[in-house]
């Protein structure tokens, strides 16, 4: 098996891992470093993909802040210790999500059974800048604009007044 | 490398998110789940990136990335204001508009 193939499975099996590990614990602040470690792993299969800025995006803005951001919530709501984390529709939603990744496994599979993918692009990040700033410009500047309105709007939720 | 493995690890993250939004109760948790769609949704569009060479994908995701990061914000700012007004963040306490 080539290199970036035996890559791919330990990091896949890592992702794996850390999302069951997410959405399974009864733990608040366990959820959150399991969320953590899921999505630095699906950044590292970014980048094994060829997507350099995206992962380290990815880090940056998923791991560095909106885990910290959770961690907040977590800690300023002190819900860490009491246990509110579950309702009691489990084994129904275990059902649904069964369902779900069946029927998604079965269309990939049908339609994607053979076809193989080979890590040869990297698109950098001259590139992707480039066309954010030519192609992209008014999406990105909406974007902007709606992280703006997102800031406010925070504080104004947020606030004690 | 069958391109189907990607898309298989991506579709049982969604699926593990899908489960989470529907049974966890407390309000951060919730929000975690969705992020593990969306970041499910992000590593699909990754991988069509490279298999069909087109960096479409790349630039979508940056932008579902941006848009995740508002998301959370207003989320974390909605949960907290429930806290301080009701002292609880379980979602299905929730219900004063429920017929």
């Amino acid at each position: 098996m080539a290199l970036p193939t035996i890559a791919f499975w330990i990091l896949a099996a890592f992702t794996a891992v850390s999302t069951l590990f997410t959405v399974l614990t009864r733990n608040v602040v366990h959820s959150a470093l399991g969320l953590a470690a899921s999505l630095i792993g699906a950044a590292a299969l970014f980048i094994l993909f060829g997507a350099q800025f995206v992962g380290l995006a990815q880090i940056l803005i998923y791991v560095g802040a909106v885990v910290i951001l959770f961690m907040f919530g977590i800690m300023l709501t002190g819900t860490a210790v009491r246990p509110v984390v579950d309702n009691d529709q489990r084994p129904a939603a275990a059902l649904v999500a069964l369902a779900v990744f069946l029927v998604l496994a079965a269309g990939i599979v049908s339609s994607f059974g053979t076809k193989k993918v080979r890590f040869q692009v990297a698109f950098p990040t001259v590139q992707l800048g480039h066309q954010l700033f030519t192609t992209w410009v008014l999406p990105f500047e909406a974007v902007s604009i709606l992280l703006l309105a997102a800031l406010v709007g925070a504080i104004v939720l947020a606030r004690r007044d | 490398m069958y391109v189907a493995a990607p898309l298989l690890l991506s579709a049982f993250m969604f699926s593990c998110g899908v489960y989470g939004v529907l049974a966890r109760r407390h309000g951060v948790m919730l929000l975690m789940a969705v992020e593990l769609l969306i970041t499910s949704a992000n590593l699909n569009l990754i991988v069509f990136s490279q298999l069909l060479k087109n960096s479409l994908g790349n630039i979508i995701a940056l932008f579902i990335i941006a848009v995740t990061a508002a998301e959370v914000g207003i989320g974390i700012a909605i949960v907290m204001l429930l806290y301080r007004q009701r002292s609880t963040v379980a979602v299905d306490e929730l219900h004063l508009m429920k017929w």
